[in-house]
């Protein structure tokens, strides 16, 4: 692995260079007046309002944080556990299957004030709103995982006479972490927007209610801050389950090498 | 030197859900330590065969015996069973060493003769140096000499392999059946080896069965009439030429009895 240095920066310049690149224009656009500062706030000035508000922001960021990364542990845990119980029978997993289906359509907007009045106006109210976005992906992937253990692998267990147990950790479970893993890629990112949903339903903490207050103020410059904070935390995400992803993974998954 | 187990088959039904009939009346028996060679059309019911001797399919009528025992997975017959694809279907998240370990431990042996009996049975099929590489690191015929040591390591008085070597290139797959010929003369284990391949199991077996078509009967139980040391250069002799010439002759009869 001598080239991993160069093929780091190779990675990471282009998208730092439309990021740049992107800045500039926006900065161009709104210099030549071509659009009004507070239809189009500038770079600059958003960056501005990211240093001044920041006493608002940071803790923001970091109850957001917090919340998604509950929110997502939760739905790992229940979708990958829901999982297994229902490849264990079949009559489980027609019983329970269709209501799995459910979280992936629930319109988190309109349960969020449930919520609210089901867990309070507090952290775990976010996190059951991203634990509820991000469920269906995990479950469903982990299901499709488990589900497409090799037959022959299968037999070969029997004829050792391996316990339940012995196959699902030492076959099923194992063998269905590629399909886990991508479950989780999409997961990592719905359990954010499903948090910051919440928080601005909610209104009281986090990334959400911060960018539902600027808007009402129509503080341009401090909604595009936030904005440009939930995308940082988003891609966090994603380079930790990409980070979880190879390490797991890195010795025998065709698409990790 | 581990004895091998009799197998008998009689009368031996099997029909798949949609009315498949793949085995309709089959009666077979192999004595211990022999090493038969099973030879058929594709879809005659070779694999069916298999997977009702080592207990993984049930047939709806007749029996299977092993040692005049009838083949369950539950008992502990199993012990002395093993059984290779025709892929090599290992853990991908495993090494050779903890892959060819693992009927071991699926069987409860402790950690420590468990490695001590895996690393002998990784030497045996010539792959030391690749004790602690994964199977994405594996050419294909490496890959398939990690089946085979892992259906050996449990000493198995009987190798059930169907079609185990199809996927790979001649030479690749002369040097497995070699190998294999070499492990049997060493253990004389009971060996049933499905094959297409007419040469392979002239120079593997002592004797072979032709099956006729769909559903599969006996067309052929031919004594193979070679000597028991056998190398590579044999399969360049006319005695070979007249073995492979006849199991030829009844795969083609075989195949016509099946369409008539
Ligand atoms: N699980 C199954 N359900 C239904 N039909 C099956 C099943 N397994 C096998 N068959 C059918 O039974 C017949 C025999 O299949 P089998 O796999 O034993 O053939 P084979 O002799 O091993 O063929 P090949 O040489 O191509 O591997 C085929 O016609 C096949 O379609
Ligand atoms: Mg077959």
């Amino acid at each position: 692995m001598a080239t991993s240095r160069p093929s780091w920066l190779r990675l990471g310049l282009p998208p730092v260079a439309v990021f740049l690149a992107s800045m500039a224009i926006a900065q161009g656009i709104v210099e030549l007046k071509l659009v009004p500062a507070w239809l189009l706030p500038p770079p600059t000035r958003v960056l501005a309002a990211l240093w001044n508000q920041w006493s608002v922001l940071g803790p923001a960021l970091w109850f957001t944080t917090r919340a998604s990364l509950a929110g997502f542990a939760l739905s790992v845990l229940v979708g990958v556990g829901a999982a297994v119980l229902m490849v264990s029978s079949r009559w489980v997993q027609r019983a329970f299957y269709p209501y799995a289906v459910f979280f992936q359509t629930v319109p988190i907007i309109a349960i969020a004030p449930l919520l609210v009045i089901w867990f309070g106006w507090g952290m775990q109210t976010i996190i059951i709103a991203a634990f509820i976005v991000s469920i269906f992906p995990v479950l469903a992937n982990a299901l499709t995982g488990l589900l497409s253990t090799d037959p022959a692998l299968k037999d070969l267990f029997r004829l050792y006479g391996a316990s339940r147990w012995a196959t699902l950790f030492k076959l099923r479970l194992p063998a269905a972490l590629p399909s886990i893993m991508t479950g989780l890629r999409i997961a990592g990112g719905l359990a954010v927007i499903g948090a910051i949903v919440a928080e601005m339903v909610v209104g009281q903490s986090g990334l959400g209610a911060a960018l539902a207050e600027a808007r009402q103020r129509q503080n341009t410059d401090v909604v595009f801050a936030g904005v440009l904070l939930a995308a940082f935390l988003g891609l966090g995400f994603f380079a930790l389950v990409n980070l979880l992803a190879h390490l797991v993974l890195h010795r025998w998954h065709a698409s990790e090498q | 030197m581990v004895p091998g187990r009799a197998v008998t088959l009689s009368r031996i039904q099997k029909t798949f859900p949609g009315g498949v009939q793949a085995i309709a009346g089959l009666d077979l028996h192999v004595a211990p330590g022999e090493f038969v060679a099973l030879l058929g059309p594709s879809g005659c019911g070779k694999s069916t065969l298999l997977r009702l001797v080592a207990g993984l399919d049930q047939p709806e009528g007749g029996q299977v015996l092993i040692d005049g025992q009838p083949a369950r997975l539950q008992s502990g017959q199993r012990q002395g069973l093993a059984f290779v694809f025709q892929d090599a279907h290992l853990l991908p998240w495993r090494d050779v060493l903890a892959n060819v370990a693992l009927p071991l431990e699926l069987m409860g042996v402790a950690a420590g003769p468990r490695r001590k009996a895996a690393g002998l049975a990784v030497e045996q099929v010539g792959l030391s140096d690749a004790m602690h590489r994964y199977p994405a690191q594996l050419s294909g015929g490496m890959r398939m000499r990690v089946s085979l040591a892992r259906a050996m390591v449990t000493n198995p008085q009987l190798l059930l392999l169907d079609e185990p070597f199809a996927a790979l290139d001649e030479i690749t797959r002369q040097g497995l059946d070699e190998q294999l010929r070499g492990l049997w003369l060493e253990r004389r284990m009971t060996i049933l080896f499905v094959t297409h391949a007419i040469a392979e199991a002239a120079f593997l077996a002592q004797r072979a069965l032709v099956l006729t078509r769909r559903p599969a009967r006996v067309v052929l139980d031919h004594t193979i009439d070679l000597p028991l040391q056998r190398s590579g250069s044999l399969r360049g002799t006319p005695q070979f030429a007249a073995q492979t010439a006849q199991l030829y002759e009844a795969l083609q009869r075989g195949d016509r009895d099946g369409t008539a």
